[in-house]
């Protein structure tokens, strides 16, 4: 399952909207260990591509550094479909690299409504998990600053 | 020689759960050759027919070695050499 503050729902919909009709890509980095997201890191998609993403390698590097530095780990990585389904294809499995991680996706392909789903990707096999957002969670993660994604 | 390197969490299962390694080797091609012959099938996750796999980055202190030299970016002792799979995907 993954718990999420409604503010941190908000800015990986408001980053995926802001981002159509390419898709959006970003990380929500939290302690190691504890499964809880906290810091939204928006992220340059550097195919700048309506059907893929891949994060710019030298943002990668920086991002996953300081990560490393402040003990955090990757709990949420999120990237949006523009025109399809909310849910992992062929290609997002195969580069799912962070067993830890909550793998979300967003579609923005209805101007009214975005899909909002959460998956875990270990070894190859997708699993659909229940997404509960609440604000009752550890600390307030609703003033994070920006990300190096967004100026 | 010791040429630090950085392993990414997916890659651990080769090095026993470390993440970090040491290894030596005049090149990056060396220096992967060298952690090969200790944690066997680790080349192959990071190199194929081509040279480096297009969807794993490797640097080089704070650089990515596809913008100096790839395979051929030589290193030397005390440097540190990072692997990071490439966060990637896409409808398409």
């Amino acid at each position: 399952m993954l718990t999420l503050h409604p503010a941190l729902r908000d800015k990986i919909v408001a980053h995926a909207r802001a981002d159509h009709p390419d898709e959006a890509c970003g990380v929500i980095a939290g302690p190691a260990g504890q499964d809880r997201p906290e810091r939204f890191i928006p992220m340059l998609n550097a195919q700048r591509s309506p059907t893929f993403y891949e994060f710019d390698s030298m943002e990668l590097f920086r991002v996953w550094r300081e990560m490393d530095d402040r003990d955090e780990e990757p709990a949420v990585i999120y990237h949006s479909h523009t025109a399809t389904e909310a849910y992992p294809s062929r290609t997002d499995i195969s580069y799912a690299n962070e067993p830890g991680a909550h793998y979300v996706l967003v579609s923005t392909r209805d101007p009214d409504t975005a899909e909002f789903r959460s998956f875990r990707i270990v070894d190859g096999t997708v699993t659909e998990e229940e997404v509960r957002i609440t604000d009752d969670v550890l600390g307030d993660p609703s003033h994070t600053p920006a990300g190096p994604g967004l100026e | 020689m010791a040429i630090e390197v950085r392993i990414p969490t997916i890659l651990r299962t080769y090095t026993g759960g470390a993440k970090a390694v040491e290894g030596s080797g005049a090149t990056i091609a060396e220096l992967i050759g060298d952690l090969d012959a200790r944690y066997g099938g680790l080349r192959d996750r990071l190199q194929d027919e081509a040279g480096l796999r297009r969807f794993v980055n490797v640097y080089l202190n704070d650089e990515d070695v596809r913008f100096l030299g790839g395979l051929e970016t030589p290193v030397k002792d005390g440097d540190t050499v990072t692997v990071l799979p490439a966060v990637a995907g896409g409808a398409g």
